[in-house]
């Protein structure tokens, strides 16, 4: 394969691995004041990502490096033009990272609803913009942008939701299991508006580029399985379905943005030259499988469900 | 007023208010990495209790530094998307090699920590804080080997308007970054120093009121509760000391490349107008060396270092009309506030170390910490994060007008398409948020010195046993919070 091809498709791995892992981050953020009653329940929620929710925010820190250094007009020309949403994004991230840190190192209940209150806004607020912004990329449209963030944001309110019924027991999973069936309830007829709302897609160009369709329909399906599964107490496999679900919005996306992630600019036009591409595959060929192994060895580590704490 | 100047201003605020986190975070982890191994090593109850108490400030702090890293790599892209554009090719690889190598690195591992305390086999857990703090330092180099080619660009050359990347293995050991990562590495366990020094003498002065009758014995084993404060005081003076020495001598090897790559810095810091022959050096305003300039610079007590008014007309031979001189009040005070901010608290450690050294020829109890000296340590935690910021600030402005020495002019790298609106909003929302999480950080982190170290727990197996896996199946929420 050729490298800026290969580098376009690392980039939508990162990108797309960063939406699975922390999109239910985000959702967890939102939902654990509305799954828990009391610090103990509240703290059980919070801890199913605790250890790893900075890790797979990393997901996106090395995203947004991977296309600094392989297709640098990409990153310049995406984080300039959409400038203010990205301040919001990153004020998001920033109360939120704070929230989850801090909240356990506060004294006062008043002090852990500060921190809760910044967990639950940081998570709303790049789970809402990251749909809409690459709504907007793909439609240039208002409306569009719109059913995007929505879409994003009860997407992840989903995959959030089924992973806290898949690592919690106890009320918590049982309130988590109709907050799961509450959000497909959201996130279905989203999907379908976004899909159908697209308006300038003829059949002739729907047979000339058919990925991004089939991905998107069968992101879709994923979807409603992952809300079946959970309706029957599946969890582990609602969850592989939901993960899948945003892994196939994910490729729908990127190979809708291929080969032209910016209007006017191709990725052959924003690439770096083929030394730093090459160089950057054998350490990214070395160093992955590491990073993936470790990563996946603190799921293992932390793969048993939570109870609430007793005191 | 243009979108420039605030761009500048908005890097240069979130920039500095970064790396007030990023130096502790660096230090400190390794200093809570060596306090948890001596109790792997020894199982004395009390390096466990100062292992918790200082990890908890640390991921106080901890939790700053990433959330206003995020910011720092996406502005490039927001505010400088020209210079991206520009450099991406070079300047991007060490920041997806940071990425990749680093930040997985640091965050997987300080999670298995933090929540791994009765989940990991004791040997594993320490190991996850060596791979954590492994992964910071890791980082510092990667990102300091970046900004070292702002300053020294090498391995590169310019097609299409574009920087091209030739050689990445001159990138990260460019000369200018050789000497940077130990100068700046150094000097961030000089601040961690500082801050342990500080959270110590704290702490001795507070248990020393509070026992006013008898001074605190500061004995190893011995058995008062303040006992254990002397394995930290000593610890972290003898790593400010030496983090010291390496600060003065790798500051020395960046002086001589200064002298060679950015002659113009070397004037600002200075203040030196012309090119002079045996050039004098005034440490503080109104001392002056002879020669002491030409002698650092070069070696050679008669040697010509380069004027900021000759440079000025030799650049604009070069570069085309323009003004290539930094702001030389700026740099020339920040020159001065960081050799001696940062001296006196080296200076302060190696006191500390004479004074709490141990008795050799008589047998008899260690020698205390003086009280004094604790409220000193206490009074100057301020100095090397202020060492540090002028440091940067030497480092940075004294790189201007310049991006990338000789290449790019700040002006020629500023985003285009984003308006003085725009800037303004995001300076204000990120100044405002950065003032309000420094306040309640501040009263976080003096909360937990307050307070102290947790009492011992009593001496009762946890459940489960060693592999830290209990019976029942479930595990509790275990945080160390």
């Amino acid at each position: 394969m050729e490298l800026t091809t290969l580098w376009f498709a690392v980039i939508a791995f990162l990108w797309t691995g960063f939406f699975v892992l922390e999109g239910f981050d985000f959702g967890v953020g939102m939902l654990a004041p509305l799954v828990s009653r009391g610090e103990g329940e509240r703290r059980q929620a919070l801890a199913t990502i605790g250890p790893v929710w900075d890790g797979n925010e990393v997901w996106l820190i090395s995203a947004v490096g991977a296309m600094f250094a392989a297709f640098p007009a990409w990153y310049a020309g995406l984080l300039s033009a959409f400038y203010l949403p990205i301040v919001l994004v990153l004020a998001g991230l920033i109360v939120r990272g704070v929230g989850l840190e801090w909240r356990g190192k506060v004294a006062r209940a008043s002090e852990r609803a500060w921190c809760d209150l910044g967990v639950g806004i940081g998570s709303a607020l790049p789970a809402f913009l990251w749909g809409a912004l690459f709504a907007d990329l793909l439609h240039d449209d208002a409306l569009a942008a719109l059913v995007g963030g929505v879409f994003s944001l009860a997407l992840c309110l989903l995959h959030g939701a089924v992973f806290l019924a898949l690592k919690t027991s106890g009320p918590v999973r049982a309130r988590a299991r109709r907050a799961a069936l509450a959000a497909s309830a959201l996130v279905l007829p989203v999907g379908i508006a976004a899909l159908s709302g697209i308006p300038s897609t003829t059949a002739a160009e729907w047979s000339a580029d058919p990925w991004p369709w089939a991905c998107a329909l069968a992101a879709m399906a994923a979807l409603a399985a992952g809300a079946a599964l959970t309706w029957r107490g599946r969890d582990g496999w609602a969850f592989t379905a939901t993960a899948s679900s945003v892994a196939l919005t994910g490729a729908a996306l990127f190979t809708a943005l291929w080969p032209a992630p910016l209007p006017g600019l191709t990725v052959a036009e924003a690439a770096s030259g083929p030394y730093t591409l090459g160089v950057l595959t054998w350490i990214g060929l070395i160093a992955l499988p590491f990073v993936l192994g470790y990563q996946g060895w603190t799921y293992w580590v932390f793969r048993r469900r939570l109870t609430a704490e007793t005191s | 007023m243009e979108a420039l100047d605030l761009a500048r201003w908005q890097f240069g605020i979130t920039t500095v208010y970064h790396f007030l986190f990023v130096p502790l975070t660096i230090g400190l982890g390794v200093f809570v990495a060596g306090l948890q191994t001596a109790w792997h090593r020894t199982g004395q109850e009390h390096y466990l209790r100062l292992t918790k108490f200082f990890g908890k400030l640390f991921l106080i702090n901890f939790a700053m530094g990433v959330v206003t890293g995020i910011v720092q790599e996406f502005q490039f892209g927001m505010n400088w998307s020209a210079y991206s554009v520009f450099v991406g090719d070079v300047f991007g690889a060490p920041l997806a090699l940071e990425a990749l190598l680093a930040f997985f690195l640091e965050s997987t591992f300080l999670g298995l920590w933090i929540f791994g305390w009765d989940r990991l086999p004791k040997r594993v857990h320490l190991a996850a804080i060596w791979a954590a703090v492994i992964g910071s330092n890791l980082s510092a180099y990667f990102i300091l080997a970046a900004n070292a080619w702002m300053k020294h660009p090498v391995g590169y050359e310019v097609a299409g308007g574009r920087a091209r990347m030739t050689d990445l293995w001159a990138v990260l050991t460019n000369s200018t970054a050789l000497a940077q990562v130990p100068h700046v590495v150094a000097g961030a366990f000089v601040v961690a120093g500082g801050f342990v020094l500080a959270v110590c003498g704290h702490r001795i002065l507070a248990e020393r009121r509070a026992d006013p009758d008898r001074t605190v014995p500061m004995r190893r084993g011995a058995g008062g509760a303040t006992a254990m404060w002397r394995t930290p005081v000593r610890a972290a003076l003898v790593m400010t000391a030496l983090a010291g020495a390496v600060v003065a001598g790798t500051g020395d090897a960046s002086g001589k490349l200064l002298h060679e790559q950015q002659p113009m810095k070397l004037a600002a810091a200075e203040g030196l107008e012309r090119d002079t022959a045996g050039a004098a050096f005034s440490p503080v305003p109104g001392l002056e060396v002879p020669a002491l300039l030409s002698l650092l610079a070069a070696n050679d007590p008669q040697a010509v270092v380069r004027g900021t008014e000759d440079l000025q007309e030799e650049f604009a031979r070069r570069f085309g009309p323009g003004d290539y001189r930094p702001n030389v009040p700026v740099v020339y005070l920040s020159f001065r506030v960081m050799i001696v901010f940062g001296l006196t608290v080296v200076a302060l450690s190696v006191l500390g170390l004479w004074l709490t050294r141990r008795r050799r020829r008589v047998p008899g109890p260690e020698r205390e910490l003086p009280s004094w000296l604790a409220r000193a340590f206490v009074l100057a935690l301020p100095l090397p994060f202020l060492a540090m910021t002028a440091g940067w600030l030497l480092s940075e402005i004294g790189r201007q007008p310049w991006t990338v020495q000789g290449e790019l002019l700040t002006a020629a790298s500023v985003s285009p398409g984003v308006g003085l609106t725009e800037v303004a909003v995001s300076l204000a929302v990120f100044t405002l948020l950065y003032g309000l999480l420094a306040a309640a950080e501040a009263v976080l982190l003096v909360r937990h010195v307050t307070a102290g170290p947790e009492p011992a727990p009593p001496a009762v197996p946890p459940p489960g046993g060693a592999d830290g896996r209990d019976a029942a199946g479930a595990l509790q929420p275990t945080l160390m919070y």
